[in-house]
């Protein structure tokens, strides 16, 4: 790794966690435990009862959840970055490193746009990951970022607000052309095939209950979303 | 699909869900008419837009959802079409294998859009009839100038990505007006992001035949030359601020310009769209 792609690396998590950089290497940017101490402390007000990290309700709470994915995702590919795959071509590194910095676009954005009312930096847990796998990499890859088309596809339904609607509109045909490529870098043509759409040609959504229940196997923070809106 | 399990389900965070409906007897009667006269596919919808009628303060009037969902009824018929006959030609137009697969994938999914919509579309009014088109972008007068699209490969392409990107940025250029839209919204939503997929299929098409294009949309960036060709369609991509936030290097991230831009796609106006059309359909 060069030192300016590690320095690039440092300025991605510093936001997320105030940590020195000797600690971040320590960790090969996985998140941290200070992160968990971060999460675990300021989410709510009782001592005894985890009831994990509140999302909130309405369209902030929406934002959240987006907010929570695109953490996911830009935690993801900046690891993939920092410890490319074993065969990574000149194509895919150039590829994966715009995706990467799509997703810490998004993530900030939804962090400004929330202020006050955004959820904590979420502890990811990518134990499961084998970063020196091209398969491994693009299979989870591919899992997330179909994951996040069919989260912002099923929430738009809950949002009351055009303009935050618009916007997870601007977003979501973007996670829409990242999966596509992945999809097709696995194996070229399976851009849109009947594991993501329906009969009608029609993407197959999900409800955010249904999405957290697979992000949370990738993030070690207790997520919360019962304030959610459901209809 | 229990309808009872689902009104009563409704019943417990709306108790007054049969005195919006009249009664339970009532509504499921009136799903049961709706439900007879239409493919199977469209009763999620038609169950949605029966919700509509019955919940005020909803934004999405029924002539609105009507007047959009035949305005992407339109743009279907475009993009079926044209991906319809650029596959009559046969491999003296597209490459056997890879290439000839995807687009008969692509084809296929908008041949299902046109008769989602048509489904959807039944039970609030009239579907519009399929316009006569003229894919030179001639408007009518077949000589247009993209004249060859159907006999050159990379002509073919080029269009094939700017219709698909310009239909990702219809859809999301009328989302707002169904906001509350429930199933079809969600129905909107499903076909825009599958136009997103095809849009980065065809651009990744288009690089392995030479031309230097991502499978997203930098800036106005095109690809098709003369730009000039496409101007309308791209206008307005490069934008690099959202929600009075700026992406560029956003938090001190080192976010570039390009990517800022990447990052979000653009909506483009009903009027645009519409004048865009015009070009490939015959007055």
């Amino acid at each position: 790794m060069s030192t300016s792609q590690r320095e690039e690396i440092i300025s991605n998590e510093k936001i997320i966690a105030p940590l020195s950089r000797r600690k971040f290497l320590g960790y090969a940017g996985a998140a941290t435990g200070l992160m968990a101490g971060l999460a675990a402390c300021s989410k709510n007000n009782s001592p005894s009862v985890d009831t994990g990290v509140d999302l909130l309700s309405g369209d902030f709470g929406i934002l959240n959840y987006a907010y929570a994915l695109e953490q996911l995702e830009a935690a993801f590919y900046i690891k993939v970055i920092a410890s490319p795959y074993t065969g990574i071509t000149a194509d895919e590194t150039a590829r994966l490193t715009e995706i990467r910095d799509h997703e810490i676009a998004h993530r900030e954005f939804f962090k400004n746009a929330l202020g006050a009312k955004a959820i904590v930096a979420l502890e990811v847990d990518f134990s499961t990951i084998t970063f020196t796998s091209r398969d491994s990499v693009l299979g989870t890859a591919k899992a997330f970022e179909d994951l996040g088309v069919s989260a912002y596809n099923g929430a738009g339904r809950l949002i009351t607000d055009p303009a935050y609607l618009v916007l997870a509109g601007k977003i979501v045909s973007v996670e829409a052309r990242h999966a596509a490529y992945i999809r097709d870098l696995i194996s070229n043509g399976s851009f849109a095939d009947n594991t993501v759409l329906d009969v009608n040609g029609l993407e197959k959504s999900r409800t955010p209950v249904q999405v957290l229940a697979i992000a949370q196997t990738y993030i070690k923070t207790k997520i919360n979303a019962s304030n959610l809106p459901t209809s | 699909m229990n309808l009872n399990n689902i009104f009563g389900e409704i019943e417990k965070v709306d108790p007054e869900v049969y005195d919006r409906l009249d009664t339970r007897r009532a509504a499921m009667k009136g799903f049961a008419n709706l439900g007879g006269k239409l493919a199977l596919a469209a009763v999620p919808l038609a169950f949605g837009s029966m919700f509509q009628k019955a919940y005020a303060g909803t934004k999405s009037t029924k002539e609105t959802v009507l007047q959009v969902l035949n305005y992407a009824l339109t743009l279907e018929y475009l993009e079926a079409e044209f991906y319809s006959i650029a596959l009559s030609k046969g491999i003296l137009l597209i490459p056997m294998g890879a290439a000839t697969t995807a687009i008969q994938t692509i084809s296929g999914h908008e041949t299902s859009h046109v008769a989602f919509l048509k489904a959807a579309i039944a039970p609030l009014g009239t579907a519009v009839a399929k316009p006569t088109f003229d894919f030179s972008g001639g408007s009518g007068s077949g000589t247009g100038p993209f004249l060859t699209v159907f006999t050159d490969y990379s002509l073919f392409l080029a269009v094939a990505q700017t219709l698909e990107d310009t239909g990702v940025r219809a859809y999301k250029g009328r989302a707002a007006e169904l906001v509350k839209g429930g199933d079809l919204l969600t129905a909107a939503l499903n076909i825009h992001s599958v136009e997103a997929r095809h849009a980065s299929h065809i651009r990744q098409m288009r690089k392995a035949a030479g031309v230097d294009v991502k499978p997203w949309i930098t800036g106005v960036i095109s690809g098709v030359s003369p730009a000039s060709l496409v101007a309308p369609n791209y206008a307005g991509e490069d934008v690099t601020t959202q929600a009075t936030i700026n992406i560029v290097n956003i938090n001190g991230m080192g976010t570039s310009v390009n990517a800022a831009t990447e990052a979000f796609d653009e909506p483009l106006s009903a009027t645009d769209v519409l004048a865009i059309v015009k070009l490939f359909i015959k007055p």
